[in-house]
């Protein structure tokens, strides 16, 4: 349920920002929605059992599902990558002309 | 064989790392150029194993199956596999003509984003593809915006946007799905959103995610604010790849895990019949070569999924064939409107004219392509396009029918209005030039006019700071206006010359797709070579 709440939560900001118009808001709200994808992940690998996936460490009762950790892992990693590259954009100046989208410049050759 | 499958994947990564560390353009270039040929001829191996309905196998890293990631090659991947081999190979040497590859960074990125679009053909595990289709995601961004113009920072801006939209949206159903079936190994979901109707739902996430990807109205509409603004060579490899990859994992998870499940079918001919209609209707107002064509992509995949809304064999035979022939006419079509930018500065109608006469070769790849697009025989266009109408008669889809032919009619007169606007007419007395502005005689006439117009451009395009140019400035002579060159026209040309002889050839890729299609709608063999059992 706290899982749930959550997911809906991050949803919500992350929808909020990712409509707004500057490139950093909506690099913001992405980081929300993939903090909102991770915590689903996980809590489809199940939010009860929590232990450490240790073969012979942990019973295996108790061990938690560890490919859920995995996937959120590496989806972490991807969405960390992107984020920067989305920054790395608004600093170039992908920015400056939010209000104007492609198609719609003034002059100029496509 | 099977234990070589990791290989498609690494190899292209490796070279890739290598390519980074060599300064010479030339070293780059034929690297890259040898590890997608090699590709190329594995991949027609592949074909080769596969093209009785063999399913090729391996286990990643030789764990048990079910543990590892499996790695599937039916026919349908070796096909795929072929194609965007093919398609990249003949964009590495088009990105060599136009001098986009001068870049350190384009070979290497090239070569990563080539392993994930043939890592996501043949991985038969879903995380597995979404981590693939990331792979070959992240270079594309920087591909789009490697000019940092500013209007590619405006349509990176929006590719990146719609695309991670997508990419989360992906993970969010492949999380409910793992939730639901515990697994995301292809073959032990095969079935499974007929089973539970919590399965179909999280599957269904997973569809729409990729239904963006590809393109599908009402999610078409990033693809003709993204893609014409990419550098020539890069709209060609993105329009062969990107999009097809989305409609690549449609094909396989509606057959796999919905095994064409019918409760589906009534929606996607509504989605796929409109976005056949939408885009052609797109590419009527649209005034510039690369627009046009690009808005055609967006009805192109209609068409293509088109077949898989019906299911049947022989509506994904329909499906399979339009999918290898769209691929390799549209790249052509696109490298030769890269060829005619690279060249003249721009590539809006309004703009040019008179091209036949002074670019006979360039004009009949255009010709050759344009009228296979339409569907016209003997190109393979025409094959398709009976292959799909015939399925939608036997389906008893007539609206379905009517609009594929309507809908090619449409496709024909954009391709005429390109064809009239680039092609036929006389050359307009504003001679275009990167930054729009200086006058310039095109007209072959006086000699030493022409040449100073050709100085001239080529002072203001050199102004305009685009490093392309520098490649142009040395490959023609000053003594005549700009002329395309032959090894801008000769990858475009070569492709259509495999339209033409897949057209005139239909038979044995008409049975190649149908031995795929029946892998697709009977996945028997698919499933027990993924789990081992």
């Amino acid at each position: 349920m706290s899982a749930a709440v959550l997911v809906a939560v991050l949803v919500a900001g992350g929808v909020f920002l990712v409509l707004q118009r500057g490139l950093v808001r909506v690099t913001l709200g992405f980081i929300l929605l993939g903090h909102a994808a991770n915590v689903l992940l996980l809590s489809a690998g199940g939010m009860a059992r929590r232990g450490a996936p240790l073969v012979g460490e942990v019973d295996a009762e108790a061990a938690a599902d560890p490919l859920p950790q995995a996937f959120a892992l590496t989806a972490i990693v991807i969405t960390f990558g992107i984020t920067v590259y989305l920054f790395g954009l608004a600093g170039a100046g992908a920015d400056e002309e939010a209000a104007a989208l492609p198609g719609e410049s003034t002059g100029g050759e496509r | 064989m099977d234990a070589l499958l990791p290989l498609l994947v690494g190899g292209p990564v490796l070279v890739a790392f290598v390519t980074t560390r060599l300064r010479a353009a030339v070293l780059r270039r034929a690297l890259g150029l040898l590890v997608s040929g090699s590709v190329l001829v594995a991949s027609v191996l592949l074909v080769l194993a596969t093209r009785d309905g063999d399913v090729l196998a391996a286990q990643v890293a030789g764990w048990p199956a079910g543990i590892a990631i499996p790695l599937a090659v039916d026919l349908l991947s070796a096909l795929m596999v072929a194609v965007a081999s093919l398609l990249v190979t003949t964009c590495l040497a088009f990105a060599a003509a136009t001098g986009d590859d001068e870049d350190r960074w384009f070979v290497p990125l090239a070569l990563v984003l080539s392993a994930g679009v043939y890592g996501a053909f043949v991985t038969a595990d879903l995380f597995n593809l979404f981590v693939l289709v990331e792979v070959a995601l992240i270079p594309s961004y920087v591909l789009l915006t490697m000019h940092a113009r500013r209007e590619q920072l405006r349509a990176g801006r929006v590719y990146l946007a719609v695309n991670l939209l997508g990419s989360t949206v992906l993970l969010a159903g492949i999380a409910l799905l793992y939730g639901v079936t515990g697994t995301v190994n292809l073959g032990e979901l095969a079935g499974a959103a007929t089973q539970s109707d919590a399965a179909a739902l999280a599957a269904g996430v997973v569809l729409v995610a990729f239904g963006v990807k590809a393109a599908v109205v009402p999610a078409h509409g990033w693809l003709p604010a993204t893609y014409p603004h990419a550098p020539p060579a890069v709209t060609a490899l993105f329009s062969g790849l990107l999009t097809k990859l989305g409609v690549y994992a449609l094909f396989r998870v509606y057959s796999v895990v919905f095994e064409g499940d019918p409760r589906l079918s009534g929606v996607l001919l509504v989605l796929f019949l409109a976005t056949m209609v939408l885009g052609v209707l797109g590419a009527l107002g649209e005034g510039s070569m690369r627009s046009i064509l690009v808005f055609h992509m967006v009805s192109q995949v209609g068409y293509i999924l088109l077949g898989l809304s019906f299911f049947g064999v022989l509506g994904m035979t329909a499906a399979i064939f339009y999918f290898l022939h769209h691929t390799v006419v549209k790249a052509s079509l696109l490298m030769s409107a890269g060829a005619i930018e690279h060249t003249a500065g721009t590539d809006r109608l309004d703009r040019l004219g008179g091209l036949a006469r002074r670019e006979p070769l360039l004009a009949l790849a255009f010709l050759i392509s344009a009228l296979s697009l339409a569907g016209l025989p003997p190109f393979s266009g025409f094959v398709a396009k009976f292959v799909l109408v015939r399925a939608a008669l036997l389906e008893q889809q007539y609206l379905a029918a009517g609009l594929a032919i309507g809908v090619s009619l449409f496709t024909l007169l954009s391709m005429m209005k390109i064809w009239n606007g680039v092609f036929w007419g006389r050359a307009p007395h504003e001679h275009p030039t990167t930054t729009a502005g200086a006058p310039v005689n095109p007209d072959p006439g006086p000699e030493s006019g022409a040449a100073q117009a050709h100085r001239e451009s080529l002072a203001t395009q050199a102004a305009a700071a685009v490093d392309v140019v520098a490649d142009a400035r040395t490959a023609s002579t000053p003594d005549e206006p700009p002329h395309v060159r032959r090894a801008l026209v000769l990858p475009g040309l070569a492709l259509a010359v495999v339209t033409v002889a897949i057209g005139l050839g239909a038979e044995v890729v008409l049975d190649l797709s149908r031995v795929a299609a029946e892998g697709l709608v009977d996945t028997g063999a698919y499933v027990e070579a993924v789990t081992g059992r």
